[in-house]
């Protein structure tokens, strides 16, 4: 009846894992208290759940990415308090603790913190940034965030019912395979990605579609503003690669669930293509991660130097080869595992290659400053700080791009501190600026400067205290995932790590602070009129936070920067001479639904429920057909009440530097360069 | 008003395919739902071909499968692509009748392709060449399975459609899905072709 599942799934074996289970348990319980305590449950099903307008689920998104963010990073905080203290002893995380905690360190880290987030910023800023009312089919952006949350459900749950995999979050067979690990740790994992990976290859589709068919009449592909163009691109990447993960994941299942000989050692299995199918999913999945930021960086950079971008040609066909060579550098993630030298050296120059197009970005972002008139507002800081930092991981990627020296660092601290050197700089940090920049068009007011300062020096710091000392350990010959170990010489560093990651501890903290002191002073920060920054791009022209239907007249686009053109033109906040009816989705449950029963699907693949399974199975498919022969899921705003909405809007009265290259003059002969002024 | 247009188009003869440009977002929309589950069928293609030798102490691929068989498989799924399209004419001439013989027609032809592949698989697992025997077994039922997973959703949605023209008629919505129904089983038949030419002739030659 219950297949597997019994008592013992329970964590009373360790006191480390019952903390952890009644972390979860209580906190799930609060959350369901306060909601209960403040009558707010129709409210945030009416308003949110069932939800398919872009803006709110981009919010639920990021709201899921921090939640995922606090639980990885305790996963991180605890293995470097392991390390920090395993000199010759035991530490207080049992072995296979320890490997649970890394391998859902990674696997939150990528798939439910760094994913939802890019995920919501594309849904808050891309389909405003286009001139568009919504994303191409709001119902399937809707499963697609169900989807996503059933998936980090299902790992949040492994903590309570259960284990976790202990095979990393790259899951090398034959070790995740049946043999090795008869348990239900690699279960819990594989189901989470499918689960998520469906939907994150909608959310590809569903950008891909929005982007080429509802942009506003005039922004051609060459006038889309950088964030919308990375946009496309990762969703491309999104729709293409996704579906290696999928067919990856599945193989590694029927290995697991029916016997077959996908990845096994004897019976005609070969394990190599698990890992070239992994990784023709992964390494485009490194540029699905920080191509989005590149496109924070982008937006903010233009806004806070107060001109235009420096090279946004330049900017665009850099964007489009990393996402083309992306797909061509994945084996150099296993140069020892037995290619030839010369398939090495394809992928490894194949790899350095990359570093061409990354570094025409930055030198874009270094001369967007340059004569600029910045202003250090927060997502500045991120974008500085991820400039300096970036470059530091990109010379260590070059490095580990050659394949005889990959044959000494390879699996070592320098590789872990050379990947969290691209991507929490590379991606994060882009992703709180980001934060930091739009908060104001989701909600209306702005975030406190103070607290996303202070959050901003703690995260550096605390980066540099935790990764720098692991360069150094990698040459000093400390491979990773160690869970104790007997040289003396590794200890101070470790130490030193353990203390960069408690000063990102209170880096996080202030983040909450910022997030608190916000709300509670929103009075003080109110954003009026839709336009906090003086805001160069469409995404400013809409009211904060916009109308249901961000434009009331869809806007003519005649520039890169259509918003900073607007204002040159004098064209912002006139009104037409009369509003029109507007069409907009219908909110559905369909979605919830169908999010609940991947997370049941999963749960009962996991435990061998068969009987569960099949049932939530049916009643997707139910849920799915009868959703797909329904005629009637719109709804119309009358043009009177549009009209009553925008009567009441202010708009921006904000005018751009005149005395910095702005749209209309000719971009070439303003932009200063060093050496030629 | 809306749905009195929609009336007012029902079932008419169109000249275009599809529901027309309300509907070309999701027509797009799934052509790159196709592209993606090409990527998947590419991958399973690659996998059995760098498998295909692996058989352990299997059986070989000569010794387990049947031309004359195959050739029946592949009779039934083109035919059926060729009655889908009868039925899309027939919707471009606004004969609701018309569509829903061909679909069911194409429905049985489908039916008779899924049957076939069934016994088909029946008979080697029980000769002991199940995909549990041999990597080269595991790739074949996980290329070939998978497919045959995909043509018998796409029964069920033929067999919706055809429920929902019977019920709602030839709406503009209903033609989208048909025409988008449509593009999902021809799909089904190229991969047939590549199956057949990447892991049923090889294998016997």
């Amino acid at each position: 009846m219950l297949g597997k599942l019994t008592i013992d799934a329970l964590p009373f074996y360790s006191w480390v894992a019952m903390a952890g289970a009644g972390v979860t348990v209580f906190g799930g319980l609060i959350v369901v208290a306060l909601i209960t305590y403040l009558g707010a449950w129709r409210y945030l099903w009416t308003e949110w759940l069932t939800s398919v307008d872009h803006k709110k689920i981009g919010i639920m998104y990021i709201v899921l990415a921090l939640v995922m963010l606090i639980r990885g990073f305790i996963d991180a905080i605890m293995m470097r308090a392991q390390q920090a203290f395993a000199l010759n002893s035991d530490g207080y995380l049992p072995p296979e603790h320890f490997e649970q905690i890394f391998t859902s360190h990674g696997t939150i880290m990528v798939f439910f913190m760094a994913m939802p987030f890019l995920t919501g910023l594309f849904n808050i800023v891309a389909p405003q940034q286009i001139g568009a009312r919504d994303v191409a089919f709001p119902f399937m952006n809707s499963i697609s965030l169900w989807l996503t949350a059933a998936g980090a459900g299902l790992v949040l749950v492994s903590l309570v019912v259960g284990k976790f995999s202990t095979a990393g979050w790259t899951g090398y067979p034959p070790y995740s395979g049946i043999e090795f690990n008869p348990g239900v740790g690699v279960d819990y994992w594989l189901w989470a990605l499918l689960v998520s990976g469906v939907g994150s290859t909608m959310t590809g589709i569903n950008f891909v579609v929005t982007i080429l068919k509802k942009r506003a009449p005039g922004m051609t592909l060459m006038r889309m503003p950088m964030f919308s163009w990375t946009t496309l691109v990762v969703s491309i990447l999104i729709a293409f690669a996704f579906p290696a993960l999928t067919v990856v994941a599945i193989q590694l299942g029927l290995d697991r669930y029916l016997g077959f000989h996908f990845f096994t050692n004897g019976d005609g299995g070969n394990m190599m293509n698990f890992a070239n199918l992994l990784w023709i999913w992964g390494h485009p999945e490194v540029y699905i991660l920080i191509l989005p930021a590149f496109g924070v960086y982008s937006e903010v950079v233009a806004t806070f130097s107060g001109k235009r971008l420096f090279g946004y040609d330049s900017l665009v066909y850099a964007t489009g080869c990393i996402g083309i060579l992306s797909f061509t550098v994945w084996l150099h993630h296993f140069f020892t595992m037995g290619s030839s030298a010369n398939v090495n050296a394809f992928f490894g120059i194949a790899t350095m290659i990359i570093a061409v197009p990354t570094g025409v970005k930055v030198f874009d972002w270094l001369f967007t400053m340059f004569r600029g008139r910045i202003v250090f507002h927060p997502s500045m800081y991120w974008t500085i700080g991820f400039i300096v930092t970036f470059v530091i991981g990109g010379v260590s990627g070059v490095l580990l791009a050659l394949p005889p020296a990959d044959y000494l660092m390879h699996n070592s601290t320098f590789l872990v501190a050379h990947f969290h050197n691209m991507l929490i700089p590379g991606a994060l940090f882009g992703y709180l600026a980001g934060m930091n920049y739009w908060f104001p068009k989701a909600f209306g007011f702005k975030l406190d400067e103070t607290w996303g300062i202070r959050a901003f020096w703690f995260w550096i710091i605390g980066f540099y205290l935790a990764f720098m000392p692991l360069y150094v350990l990698g040459f000093m010959g400390m491979v990773r995932r160690m869970e104790h170990y007997n040289v003396a010489e590794w200890q101070p560093y470790l130490m030193v790590a353990a203390v960069g990651a408690v000063f990102v501890l209170i880096g996080i903290a202030c983040i909450a602070m910022q997030l608190y002191v916000s709300v509670r002073d929103r009075a003080q920060a109110v954003d009026a009129t839709g336009d906090p920054w003086n805001g160069r791009t469409l995404e400013w022209a809409t009211s904060s936070p916009p109308a249901p239907y961000n434009f009331a007249v869809i806007p003519q686009v005649e520039d890169i920067d259509a918003f900073a053109d607007m204002k040159r033109r004098g064209v912002v906040g006139v009104h037409p001479d009369r509003y029109e009816d507007i069409t907009m989705p219908k909110s559905t449950g369909a979605g919830v639904m169908l999010g609940a029963g991947g997370f049941v699907l999963g749960f009962a693949m996991i435990w061998h429920i068969w009987w569960l399974a099949a049932l939530s199975l049916v009643g997707a498919v139910a849920i799915l057909i009868y959703r797909a022969s329904n005629d009637d899921d719109e709804f119309t705003i009358p043009a009177t009440e549009v009209e009553a909405i925008e009567n009441k809007r202010q708009f921006s009265t904000l005018k751009l530097p005149t005395d910095l290259p702005q749209p209309g003059t000719d971009p070439a002969a303003e932009q200063p360069m060093p050496g030629n002024i | 008003m809306a749905m009195a247009e929609t009336t007012a188009v029902h079932d008419e003869p169109v000249a275009h395919l599809g529901g027309g440009e309300e509907f070309e977002e999701r027509e797009f929309g799934f052509w790159l739902y196709l592209m993606t589950d090409a990527v998947i069928f590419a991958l399973l293609f690659a996998t059995y071909v760098v498998m295909s030798g692996n058989i352990a102490s299997g059986p070989d691929a000569k010794s387990l499968f049947s031309l004359p068989h195959t050739a029946g498989e592949t009779l039934l799924l083109l035919c059926s692509s060729i009655t889908f399209g009868f039925a899309t004419l027939a919707s471009l001439a606004g004969q609701r009748g018309r569509v829903i013989q061909w679909l069911i027609v194409t429905i049985v032809l489908g039916a008779g392709f899924v049957a076939m592949e069934i016994i088909e698989f029946a008979g080697m697992i029980s000769a002991g060449a199940g995909p549990g025997t041999s990597g080269f077994l595991s790739a074949f039922f996980t290329l070939v399975g998978t497919h045959g997973l995909h043509v018998s959703l796409g029964i069920v949605g033929i067999a919706v459609m055809t429920v929902q023209i019977s019920m709602k008629g030839l709406t503009n919505p209903v033609r989208s899905r048909l025409y988008r129904l449509g593009l999902f089983w021809h799909f089904l038949d190229i991969v047939w072709i590549g199956i057949f030419s990447v892991v049923y002739l090889p294998g016997v030659m």
